[in-house]
């Protein structure tokens, strides 16, 4: 798999580029938009909530703490509903490619991580001019959150392959799961901090894989502090496998998929 | 050394009871599919460096889903393909291409799909825009190109380096005909420097001329294979002969054909698809063929003449009628068509009752292949043009080539070689 990813690296960049290319062929701002988007969510967001729960954002002396703390949360949920939606629909879109030509097929989730981690790249970047102009503080801890994204990254394909696989032969999922990805972004802290709610509760948030993802980005890039690494570690471990988990998957699927699209 | 050779090779379409039941099969539980459908089993041939197989069979014969196997798209079910060569396959034109993007950056995008590096792509690329030949569009974003300059970026990409094996299902049924013998040219001088053609065409005259021998697919299975030009004549028996019994009362086949000898007669230049209709006046009962010795038949020698002939049962009076007929080629391109009005031939009334033998002579100019008629009869008298009797695609025949003559086209006309030197 990674031998003939390796030979198809041209192909692989070049789609990357294409991509963005074609995606902003004919548009007046062309590749600003990607941030535009991400942002004006941002200032809307801001808008309307941030007199609600300004008050209750703890630890962070900065007037714009809730943008700042919403601005985090969304560079890491960005990164993996992007993901996981496109790897969800990516075999029945490129269907009839995968029918017509015979090239690796691991190199469509390849282009589709590549596209988004260039996006979350640019988004971040953008993040940092923004906490540049709201006077918030850099700081090494950064750093942290590159093993960050590709554990994202890892977590997201596990999550996305599988589903896609299965949503070639089951349409259902490919309806089903965007509704359910909605409920998950309600159901994580990131528009909300997590001590609103309930302390009874707040152990169930425990079971959300992204929660911990998001709270390690509400350390780094709010509070400037390193991530908490026991959940970090336990995060990981379920990434990885459910990762080889989709894989594994992919490998066996791969020969079916061609007679079901 | 075989460049491809495949055994036995099979797909079946799995299905389950519930998906589940297929996901679960990935981890290694097994279960029996509820269904298996077998739409190819028992292939097998072999291609030999330089060769040229054509794939030809009916729709749904399985054609493309050999081709999806041989080019590694779809798994077969059993046998196996083994492969010792790079194989390029043009199932469709301009797979991958982007509209968004220049025809340039499409031809980049393209070979590295096709697995080339950017070095190779370059080299290539010059050759690449040579023989697109579509000037300043090349870098023009293709959602401007026509569908026709699209195919020949598309083919120019796909043949660029030669492979030892070059898959083609129908795609050049597109562009100009020049460009499509440009296409063959560039075919043709990769086959003369040692590759391979696979060609899945339903033009049975193309595969006659490129390839040297043909598969024949049938219901699912490998019917024959062998040289093209024997593998082609047992297909057009079977396309055009799988007549059932229902239309044989109209055609030649009924009781003339124990009176022929074999050679005048071939029986499977059967006709399925008539169209007949008219206000019942009176029936075209039946068409044939006569030779130039009076003789029914339907196989024709060139240049010698020949009667289309159509007896009609009147049932009620008509005091002027018109006869007519049409010759029309396969694809249905009208060749000669004329009737007694246009030939100034004076054709009395006849009675209710009356059974008449129409006859038309003719010398046969046309070029060897399979053609069609229609024959009908109009009423001089009436308003508007309608058929009193009609029968369209009514019965077909042959005209043969004693010898490889080497004439291309519908016509034969015949002509004469003669030179002068004029100066010296």
């Amino acid at each position: 798999m990674l031998h003939s990813l390796w030979q198809y690296r041209h192909f692989v960049i070049s789609s990357i580029k294409n991509e963005l290319k074609s995606r902003f062929a004919r548009s007046k701002l062309g590749g600003l938009w990607m941030l535009i988007n991400p942002l004006a969510q941002v200032l809307i967001y801001a808008l309307i909530l941030s007199n609600i729960l300004a008050a209750k954002l703890p630890g962070i002396d900065n007037k714009y703490a809730y943008a700042i703390y919403l601005m985090a949360g969304l560079l890491a949920w960005n990164l993996f509903s992007e993901i996981v939606s496109r790897c969800l629909t990516l075999f029945i879109e490129q269907g009839n490619l995968l029918k017509k030509m015979s090239f690796p097929r691991i190199t469509l989730p390849t282009i589709v991580v590549g596209s988004c981690l260039l996006n979350n790249v640019l988004l971040f970047i953008a993040m940092l001019g923004v906490f540049l102009v709201l006077g918030h503080q850099f700081s090494w801890v950064m750093l942290w959150l590159i093993p960050l994204t590709f554990i994202v990254v890892m977590l997201a394909i596990g999550i996305g392959l599988t589903l896609g696989i299965i949503n070639v032969f089951l349409r259902d999922i490919g309806q089903a799961f965007p509704i359910f990805l909605q409920v998950w972004f309600w159901f994580t802290p990131i528009v909300y901090p997590v001590n609103i709610i309930p302390e009874s509760y707040r152990e169930l948030l425990r079971l959300n894989p992204m929660y911990s993802i998001t709270d390690a980005y509400h350390q780094i890039l709010a509070y400037g502090k390193p991530p908490l690494m026991g959940d970090i570690a336990i995060i990981s471990v379920i990434a990885l496998g459910l990762m080889l988990l989709s894989l594994f998957m992919f490998r066996r699927a791969s020969p079916e998929m061609v007679d079901a699209l | 050394m075989t460049l491809l050779s495949v055994q036995n090779l099979g797909k079946a379409f799995r299905s389950y009871r519930s998906e589940w039941q297929r996901f679960a099969g990935w981890f290694g539980i097994p279960i029996k599919p509820s269904k298996e459908l077998w739409v190819l089993r028992h292939i097998n041939f072999e291609i030999h460096p330089g060769e040229a197989i054509g794939i030809i069979g009916r729709n749904g014969a399985g054609k493309s889903t050999l081709l999806k196997m041989i080019t590694g798209t779809m798994q077969a079910t059993e046998g196996h393909v083994q492969i010792n060569g790079r194989i390029a396959a043009i199932l469709e034109l301009g797979m991958g291409f982007n509209p968004e993007l220049t025809g340039r950056q499409n031809v980049f995008h393209a070979a590295g799909l096709m697995g080339f590096s950017v070095e190779q792509v370059l080299d290539a690329m010059p050759d690449i825009e040579a023989f697109a030949d579509i000037s300043d569009y090349f870098d023009e974003p293709v959602r401007v190109y026509s569908s026709g300059m699209q195919a020949r970026v598309a083919f120019a990409v796909a043949t660029a380096n030669r492979p030892e094996i070059l898959i083609v299902d129908e795609a050049l049924s597109v562009g100009d005909a020049a460009f499509q013998r440009k296409c063959f040219h560039r075919i043709e001088s990769h086959m003369n420097a040692g590759m391979s053609l696979l060609l899945v065409s339903h033009d049975v005259e193309s595969i006659k001329k490129l390839c040297t021998k043909a598969l024949f697919l049938k219901n699912c299975s490998q019917q024959s294979f062998g040289e093209a030009k024997v593998v082609c004549d047992e297909y057009e028996k079977h396309l055009f002969g799988s007549a059932s019994g229902e239309s044989q009362e109209n055609t030649i086949q009924g009781a003339r054909k124990q009176e022929c000898s074999p050679l005048l007669i071939d029986q499977s230049l059967l006709v399925t698809d008539e169209l007949s209709y008219g206000d019942g006046r009176a029936i075209i009962e039946e068409v044939w063929f006569e030779n130039s010795s009076g003789k029914p038949a339907n196989i024709l020698d060139i240049d010698n003449t020949f009667a289309i002939k159509y007896r009609v049962l009147f049932k009620s009076s008509v005091v002027s009628p018109i006869f007519s007929f049409l010759i029309k080629t396969l694809e249905g391109i009208s060749i000669y068509g004329t009737d007694t009005e246009s030939l100034g031939s004076e054709t009395k009334g006849y009675e209710e009752g009356d059974r008449v033998e129409i006859s038309f002579n003719l010398k046969n100019n046309l070029a060897s292949g399979t053609y069609f008629i229609n024959c009908g009869i109009r009423d001089k008298l009436s308003e508007e043009i309608s058929f009193i009797s009609r029968r369209v695609d009514v019965a077909m025949f042959k005209v043969n080539q004693q010898k490889d003559t080497g004439q291309v086209g519908l016509v034969n006309f015949g002509a004469k070689f003669s030179s002068e030197i004029i100066q010296h």
